[in-house]
């Protein structure tokens, strides 16, 4: 039962996390407007939702196949970390700045509608679970 | 879970650059205030001071706040003031002023405040998705 509304609320956490993270980064950019040689970063959403979703429906550690019992057991957890990208700056600056300011801003901006409208489907689900368990 | 204190990290960075951006809006209001100073407290001329950001180190791969690595003196060659009458004149005639640009440093406070009002932003922005996610479930 649990395991059931685990998974049906597993694909809206998996984005919230997401959009959390993709929002710290972004503002991360924001943040360093200014620092000489700061390259802006970002990764790829859609990309990394899909490998979280799917990743939730693997086991989440990986461990190396032993063919014999005197092997060591190795257990690693998989790699879960966002892996950041750099963005390809349209003008780029002479002190080796890559944040573009409107670009950032409209981002984050997206970005923070995105994870209200993510909020807002999450809470009617809620709603409705909670509706049917009544 | 893997981005735990994801709110926190936003208020941070947001913290930290606005900190630093109010440390080079300090470092123009003096170069303002001292663009005519022609003897600081060791005798010599004023020289303008600029900041120097960095990158905070932080454990969180790849992003993290802004500091101040330091503040550096303007290398760039002092005014030379043609005033004999000044007691601070040398033989000739010329009283060294201070290396303050003032039109550059306005410049300087304009792109400061922009900076720190785009990380206010973005700390409210965070702030209201941080309250509307106490919400969830409501």
């Amino acid at each position: 039962m649990i395991d059931k509304l685990d998974s049906a609320l597993r694909f809206h956490q998996e984005a919230l996390s997401l959009r959390a993270k993709r929002q710290e980064v972004l503002s991360a950019n924001i943040a360093h407007a200014d620092t000489p040689n700061y390259k802006a970063r970002d990764f790829d959403f859609s990309a990394h939702l899909s490998q979280a979703v799917e990743r939730g429906r693997q086991s989440t550690s990986m461990s190396l196949a032993s063919t014999s019992s005197r092997h060591m057991a190795v257990e690693a957890q998989a790699g879960s970390d966002a892996t950041l990208l750099y963005r390809t700056p349209t003008q780029s600056s002479i002190d080796g700045n890559t944040v573009e300011m409107d670009v950032e801003r409209v981002n984050f901006a997206d970005n923070a509608l995105r994870y209200e409208a993510n909020l807002t489907v999450l809470g009617s689900k809620i709603k409705t679970l909670l509706a049917a368990v009544q | 879970m893997p981005y735990s204190n994801n709110s926190l990290g936003i208020f941070q960075i947001a913290g930290s650059a606005m900190t630093a951006q109010s440390q080079r809006m300090n470092t123009t209001a003096s170069n303002l205030a001292n663009a005519d100073s022609i003897a600081g407290p060791d005798g010599q001329p004023y020289r303008a001071r600029q900041v120097v950001f960095e990158m905070a180190p932080s454990d969180n791969q790849g992003i993290g706040g802004v500091r101040v690595a330091r503040v550096i003196e303007d290398p760039s060659p002092m005014r030379m003031l043609h005033d004999p009458k000044n007691p601070a004149a040398n033989v000739d005639g010329y009283v060294t002023m201070p290396n303050v640009n003032v039109v550059e440093e306005m410049v300087n406070m304009i792109s400061a405040s922009r900076s720190y009002q785009a990380n206010v932003e973005v700390l409210n922005t965070a702030k209201t998705l941080m309250l509307k996610t106490l919400t969830i479930g409501q």
